[in-house]
C-alpha cells in the first residue's frame, strides 16, 4: 500500500501533494477495497448455500434481477402510456360523434412495480417521520424546560419507548379502520396505518434527545436571558432551540433510522404497499428469481437508509451554528 | 457622590443543601454611590459571586435586601447588567448580533433601527471590537470575547454594571489591556461598577473602594479600603508609587494575614461543592511581584 503510494508520489503525474494522495487513498481506495472483499465473500459464500428455491444468489444474479426489475418498470411505463393514449383516442372519437357524450377518464391500474413500492415506502417514511418530529420537538422542548412536565411524562416515555412496531400494528390498524371512515378518503388506510406505526416508534429518540438538550442549556446563558428579561418566545427562539440543536439532530437521525426499519417491518406484517410488501410477496411467490429479487430489495433498503441518514446530516450541517462540529 | 445609589442592607442568604441549609452570607451592608467603582475581593468560595448575583437579582437574599435608587431589587433586569466570568456570549450569534439581542431588548420602541445599529457599533467601538462585528465567538480570542461581553453589558446602558471576575480567565497581558480599556470607558461613562476580582493589583488600580470579604461560611464584609489615587491612573507610573504600594499591602495583609485561608481545616467536599471549576483561579497564593 505505502509502496504503491510512494511510487505514485514519485511519478506524480497530476502534481498532487502527498496529502491529496493520502485523502484519495482514504476516500476511495479503502472503501473500494472493503466493497471488493465483501463481493468476493458473498460470491464464494452464496454458492455454498442451497435453499429450497435453489442456490443463494451471488452478486451476478442479483445484478441480473436488478436489470429485470428495471426492465419490468420500463414495460409498465409503456403499458401505462399506451392505456392513456387509447383512452384519449376513444374519448376523442366519442366526442366527435356526439359532443354531449358523457366522458369517463379512468386511472391506469397496473400492478405496482418495485419502484412504485420504493416511492410508496419513501413517502410513508417521510410523512411518519415528519409527524413524529412535529410532535417530538415541541414536546421535548417542553419537557426539557419544565421539571414538572418531565416528571409527568417520563414514565410514559419509558414504558412506550421499548414497544415493538409489531405490537403497535394491530392496534393502529383497528383504530384507523374504526376512526377513519370516509367515502372518499384523502389517504388510503394502509398508508395511515404504516405512517402512524412509524410515528409511534420513531418519536422517542427525538423526544428524549431534545429534552436532554434543552435541560442542559448552560446556566450562564439562562442568566443572560434573565438579565435581558427575554420573553418566553424570544427565550426559546434565541437561547433554547439553538442550544438544543446538536442534541436534537442526534435524536432526529436516530429517529429516522428507526422509522425506516420499522416501516419495512410494518409493511411486511400488514401487507401494506411498500418495499416490505414487495419482499413478502416475493417470499410467498417462491419462484427461482425470488431470492435474487429479495436481495435487490435488501440492498435498496440499505442504500435508501444510508441516503436518508446522509440527508439528515446535510440538513444538520446546514442548520447547525457550530460549523466546527464533527458530524459523522 | 454621597447620595445612596445602591444599598445592601443586612443581606444574608442560605442555600438549601442535602446536609441542611448552608449560610453563605450574613450581615452584608454596603452603600455604593452613583458612578463609584467598587471591587469585591476575597478568597475563592467566600461568597463574592453570591453577593453579585443577589444584586443582579439572580439570587434572592434570605433576609435583608438590595435597594437601587430606593426601589427593591427582586428580579434580574437590564438596568443591572452583568458581565459574566466566561463571557457568556451566545455561540450561535455574531459579535454584532450578541450586542444586538441586548439592545433590541432594552431599547425596543425607544430607538429606531438606524439608531440601534449606530448604538451597537458605538459600543463595540468602545471596546475596540469594530473589526470583528461579524465573527462568531468561536472565531475570536478569549480577550475579545470578554470585550464583547462588556460591550453587551454597556450597551444596555445599565445603572449598575456587575462584573464577575471579568478578566480572570485571561493571560496577564490581555488582562492589563482590558483593564486600561475599562478605565477609559469608566472615565467616559461614569458607570456605577461592582467588580469581583482575585487580583490585588487589579483591585487597587481600578477601584474607588475595595471591599474585602471574610471567609465563609457566613461570610461578610471584613474591611473596606478607600483608594484615593488620582485618576487617570497609569499602571507604570503607579508601580513605584508609595501610596499605591501601601494600598496593595493593605489588601494583601487582609487576605493573607487576617483572613488567611487554612485549607487543612476546610473539608475537601466543601470546596468541591462550590463552583470549583469556575473559581479554579481563586486566591490561593500571594501573587508574586517584582
Ligand atoms: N446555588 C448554590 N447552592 C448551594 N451553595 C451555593 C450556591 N451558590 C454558591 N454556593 C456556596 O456559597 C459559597 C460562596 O460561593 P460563591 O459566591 O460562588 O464564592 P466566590 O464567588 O467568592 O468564589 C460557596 O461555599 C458555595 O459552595
Ligand atoms: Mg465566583
Amino acid at each position: 500500500m505505502t509502496a504503491v503510494l510512494l511510487k505514485l508520489k514519485r511519478a506524480n503525474p497530476v502534481g498532487w501533494s502527498a496529502d491529496q494522495w493520502r485523502s484519495l487513498a482514504s476516500g476511495v481506495f479503502f472503501p473500494a477495497l472493503g466493497l471488493a472483499l465483501f463481493l468476493l465473500v458473498w460470491h464464494a459464500g452464496a454458492q455454498q448455500i442451497n435453499t429450497s428455491l435453489g442456490t443463494f444468489p451471488g452478486p451476478v444474479q442479483v445484478l441480473e434481477q436488478w436489470n429485470n426489475l428495471v426492465e419490468e418498470q420500463r414495460q409498465e411505463n409503456e403499458r401505462r402510456h399506451a392505456f392513456y393514449e387509447r383512452q384519449e383516442q376513444r374519448n376523442a372519437e366519442l366526442l366527435a360523434r356526439n359532443p354531449d357524450a358523457e366522458i369517463r377518464w379512468r386511472e391506469y391500474r397496473g400492478r405496482p412495480t418495485f419502484f412504485d413500492q420504493v416511492v410508496t415506502s419513501l413517502v410513508t417514511v417521510v410523512s411518519g417521520f415528519v409527524l413524529a418530529s412535529a410532535i417530538a420537538i415541541p414536546l421535548g422542548i417542553l419537557i426539557g424546560l419544565s421539571q414538572q412536565v418531565y416528571r409527568a411524562i417520563n414514565p410514559l416515555i419509558q414504558v412506550f419507548k421499548p414497544v415493538s412496531p409489531l405490537a403497535w400494528l394491530p392496534l393502529v390498524t383497528l383504530v384507523v379502520s374504526a376512526v377513519y371512515v370516509s367515502s372518499d378518503p384523502m389517504f388510503s388506510r394502509s398508508f395511515l396505518v404504516s405512517m402512524i406505526t412509524v410515528t409511534l416508534c420513531s418519536l422517542w429518540p427525538t423526544l428524549i434527545n431534545t429534552s436532554v438538550g434543552v435541560s442542559n442549556i448552560s446556566k450562564d446563558l439562562q442568566n443572560v436571558s434573565k438579565v435581558l428579561r427575554l420573553n418566553w418566545v424570544t427565550h426559546i427562539r434565541t437561547i433554547v432551540i439553538p442550544s438544543a440543536i446538536p442534541m436534537m439532530f442526534t435524536g432526529l437521525r436516530l429517529s429516522l433510522g428507526i422509522a425506516w426499519m420499522v416501516l419495512i417491518a410494518a409493511e411486511m406484517l400488514a401487507q401494506n404497499p411498500g418495499l416490505g410488501k414487495f419482499v413478502w410477496d416475493e417470499f410467498q411467490n417462491g419462484s427461482s428469481d425470488s431470492l435474487g429479487r429479495i436481495c435487490v430489495a435488501v440492498l435498496v433498503i440499505g442504500v435508501i437508509g444510508f441516503l436518508l441518514d446522509r440527508s439528515m446530516l446535510l440538513l444538520q450541517s446546514w442548520v447547525n451554528w457550530d460549523k466546527n462540529a464533527i458530524v459523522r | 457622590m454621597n447620595q445612596k445609589h445602591l444599598e445592601l442592607t443586612q443581606v444574608a442568604i442560605e442555600f438549601p443543601t442535602p446536609r441542611g441549609p448552608f449560610c453563605a452570607l450574613q450581615n452584608v451592608n454596603l452603600t455604593i454611590a452613583k458612578g463609584e467603582f467598587v471591587s469585591l475581593i476575597g478568597h475563592s468560595g467566600c461568597g463574592k459571586s453570591t453577593v453579585l448575583n443577589i444584586v443582579a437579582g439572580l439570587y434572592q437574599a434570605t433576609t435583608g435586601g438590595v435597594l437601587l435608587n430606593g426601589r427593591e431589587v427582586d428580579e434580574p433586569g437590564p438596568e443591572r447588567a452583568v458581565v459574566f466570568q466566561n463571557h457568556s456570549l451566545l455561540p450561535w450569534l455574531t459579535t454584532y448580533q450578541n450586542v444586538e439581542l441586548a439592545v433590541k431588548q432594552v431599547f425596543r420602541g425607544r430607538k429606531t433601527r438606524a439608531e440601534m445599529r449606530e448604538w451597537i457599533e458605538h459600543n463595540l467601538e468602545l471596546v475596540h471590537m469594530s473589526h470583528a462585528l461579524h465573527k462568531r465567538p468561536d472565531e475570536i480570542s478569549g480577550g475579545m470575547k470578554q470585550r464583547v461581553g462588556i460591550a453587551r453589558a454597556l450597551a444596555m446602558e445599565p445603572q449598575v454594571l456587575l462584573m464577575d471576575e471579568p478578566f480572570g480567565a485571561l493571560d496577564a497581558l490581555t488582562r492589563a489591556h482590558l483593564q486600561d480599556s475599562l478605565m477609559e470607558i469608566q472615565a467616559d461613562l461614569k458607570n456605577t461598577v461592582i467588580m469581583i476580582t482575585h487580583d490585588v493589583d487589579e483591585a487597587v488600580l481600578l477601584s474607588d473602594r475595595i471591599v474585602m470579604m471574610t471567609n465563609g461560611p457566613s461570610a461578610t464584609i471584613g474591611e473596606i479600603l478607600e483608594v484615593k489615587l488620582p485618576r487617570p491612573r497609569n499602571r507604570i507610573a503607579l508601580a513605584d508609587n508609595a501610596e499605591y504600594n501601601h494600598y496593595r499591602h493593605q489588601v494583601l495583609s487582609f487576605l493573607y494575614e487576617k483572613q488567611r485561608k487554612v485549607e487543612e481545616l476546610q473539608p475537601r467536599r466543601e470546596t468541591a461543592a462550590s463552583d470549583a471549576g469556575k473559581d479554579a483561579s481563586g486566591v490561593d497564593e500571594p501573587k508574586a511581584r517584582a
